[in-house]
């Protein structure tokens, strides 16, 4: 994987509320901060994975990135151009260079349609091709993701998982994207079709200088895929390092906990190592903690955590973090 | 050491209009007292199935066809459904994968807490609410006589997985059959629950049966292990001779095609190719054949006795018998740094 210096994609201060309603009936109206105040670059060529425990909001991330949500306020630049404030209308051309990979596999692919119409319909919407050289698209599409011709013709439920979970890929492929949002895209699938389908992005992303955000929960992955990692937690980005030294020499008490959490599948090395357990569960977001949002879970959490947020500092080497007490 | 469980031969299938789909065929499973034994494998191997089988819950159209499930010497398959009742959640209890369809939405914690004590050990409510409440300090729940009353909608699922496991706990069984526990559940939460069901283990001295897609959490919790694949037992070992001494290419399959937080990142993964079989029609020879890269003749022909490595390593694979050409696994491709 050849990542360049030249930024693809540019997020500031990016933040994402939601409206709820508390109460059963009317209430009073609250706010639940999916994403509140997130900044980060994609290079050009790069993976940059994106990890947290569920409701962190790093789906939110991908999804406002696209657009799919309209940011509460932030901006986003892609390739130099400021997108946030575009209408559905003026997102057209960008939508044709970015494209996403959903977790579901199952409930991504609309039954009704046979594969080749689900691969086919941004070609149809963008008015890329007709006829013969539609066809002819759709079977290279299928030929690159591993499958066949001939399964042009069928529909969703015929095939298993992985191999939804390509066609998927292939749909995402179709209008020539430059940039990729992998939302989970393995969560949903077996272990050993796992590697199936990371290996088939990896060779994609080789072959025609695709650019990817991957979002997962499952860390030794995305430390596989990886570039770069940025961790989030309740809708802050508390770390950003490239992946080595993400997992050498992880600075933000969250991110330690977090890595010495992951169950690693070699008997000795499981014992050897000392885990941090924290306690409790993550806080809602409709509330989160005062200062420090990692506060109420933290082992190294004092006074000055509770009355004021930490700021992002660089540790060297482009490794972020924002803790007050990291030397 | 005695045995808890010993299950022979058994036989699940599911009588679909499409067919019988044979679900589990012909599995030994033997569990003693105070052991933590892991059963891996993915989904439709039929471990699942195995666990439901135990505890005589296997849904409609599926059947046991045949087979002995001893537990302490008694065939749980020749017990009546009365019989049967008083052995579940008492003797042997279950914790299920997903914690947020697992609990009764109507009902408090509280409520479904006491209900196992009062059925099984016949407590008055009273002392009944007192056991609940020392059972949910005991899984680590905060502030439990707050907890007792509430709703399960008012738990995270980390929390009503504790809740699970407390009243699985809560008559003191000899085994528990945890399948996929921590599955629903993030990180940072699976690890409370893993260090939870170690201390339980050890204080209680009873076994588990943990049924499980993911190699670390076995490697953390068993001592031994099974590997099942398309219904069968294809190895079985201690946890140390399955990581360290794997024989059957599945297990070395599954070895290789996770990566591994200590290994060095961008080295490429070797995944196992295709698909499992259709258990509709299962293969005359070894289950594995179609994926296997070492497929001989033989394998297609003829499915593989058990061979045993060790006294405690067995694995179902023709590259162990003395005519088969000699191949190692490459422990240089799980690259350990």
């Amino acid at each position: 994987m050849s990542c360049s210096n030249e930024v693809l994609i540019e997020v500031k201060e990016l933040k994402k509320y939601f409206p709820v309603r508390g109460g059963l009936i009317g209430g009073k109206k609250e706010v639940l901060k999916a994403v509140d105040g997130v900044t980060f670059s994609i290079y050009k060529g790069e993976t940059l994975g994106l990890v947290g425990e569920s409701g962190c909001g790093k789906t939110t991330v991908g999804r406002t990135i696209l657009k799919l949500y309209s940011p509460t306020s932030g901006r986003i630049i892609f390739d130099g151009d400021d997108i946030t404030d575009l209408n559905d209308r003026q997102m057209r051309p960008y939508r044709k260079r970015m494209q996403i990979i959903f977790q579901d596999p199952y409930a991504s692919l609309n039954p009704r349609m046979t594969v080749g119409d689900i691969i086919a319909e941004s070609i149809d919407i963008h008015n890329i091709a007709k006829g013969e050289e539609r066809k002819a698209i759709i079977y290279d599409l299928l030929n690159k993701v591993g499958l066949s011709k001939e399964h042009a013709n069928r529909y969703p439920h015929e095939f298993s998982g992985g191999q939804r979970q390509r066609i998927g890929i292939a749909r995402a492929l179709a209008v020539n994207p430059e940039f990729i949002v992998c939302d989970e895209p393995i969560s949903a699938l077996d272990v050993s079709i796992q590697a199936q389908i990371v290996n088939l992005l990896e060779d994609l992303q080789d072959e025609l200088g695709l650019t990817y955000l991957f979002i997962a929960h499952d860390l030794s992955m995305v430390k596989h895929i990886s570039d770069r990692v940025g961790v989030m937690y309740l809708g802050k980005l508390v770390e950003l390092a490239p992946s080595d030294e993400l997992y050498d020499r992880p600075l933000h008490p969250y991110t330690r906990a977090l890595l010495s959490a992951i169950p690693i599948p070699d008997p000795d090395a499981t014992q050897q190592r000392k885990r941090i357990i924290l306690k409790g569960d993550v806080p809602t977001p409709i509330n989160p903690p005062s200062g420090c949002r990692f506060r109420t879970r933290c082992p190294i959490a004092r006074e000055r955590c509770a009355e004021e947020e930490p700021v992002t500092k660089d540790f060297g080497g482009g490794h972020m973090v924002a803790c007050h007490f990291v030397e | 050491m005695d045995k808890v469980l010993e299950i022979r031969d058994l036989h699940t299938s599911f009588f679909t209009h499409v067919g019988e789909v044979k679900a589990v065929r012909g599995v030994n499973i033997d569990i003693y007292k105070g052991e933590a034994v892991g059963i891996v494998g993915e989904s439709g191997c039929g471990k699942s199935v195995t666990s439901l089988s135990i505890m005589r819950l296997v849904p409609s159209p599926g059947k046991i066809i045949k087979g002995e499930i001893y537990f302490n010497g008694e065939d749980l398959l020749k017990k009546s459904e009365k019989e049967m009742q008083r052995i579940r959640g008492n003797r042997i209890s279950m914790v299920f994968q997903d914690p947020m369809t697992s609990l009764n939405p109507v009902y408090t914690i509280g409520d479904q807490l006491m209900e196992p004590l009062r059925v099984h050990k016949k407590m008055d409510a009273k002392s009944a609410r007192q056991q609940a409440i020392e059972l949910l300090k005991a899984v680590g729940i905060p502030d439990p006589e707050r907890r007792f009353d509430q709703y399960p909608h008012e738990f995270s699922g980390g929390m009503r997985q504790r809740v699970m496991i407390a009243m699985a706990l809560s008559c003191q069984p000899e085994l528990m059959i945890a399948d996929e526990p921590t599955t629903a559940l993030d990180v940072t939460i699976q690890a409370q629950i893993l260090e939870l069901l170690k201390q339980l283990k050890a204080e209680y001295n009873m076994s588990i049966m943990l049924i499980t897609h993911d190699l670390g959490i076995v490697a953390d919790l068993c001592s031994r292990v099974i590997v099942m694949y398309a219904g069968i037992i294809v190895e079985q070992g201690t946890t140390k001779e399955i990581f360290y001494d794997p024989k059957h290419p599945y297990t070395w399959g599954l070895l290789r095609s996770v990566p591994r937080i200590n290994m060095l990142s961008k080295k490429r993964l070797v995944p196992i190719d295709g698909q499992p079989p259709d258990l509709l029609k299962p293969p005359k020879g070894c289950p594995f054949m179609p994926r296997c890269r070492y497929a001989m003749k033989i394998c297609k022909e003829q499915s593989p006795e058990l061979y045993s490595v060790s006294e405690t390593h067995k694995a179902a694979c023709w590259l162990l018998d003395p005519r088969a050409p000699a191949v190692r696994w490459d422990k240089e491709e799980v690259n350990f740094r």
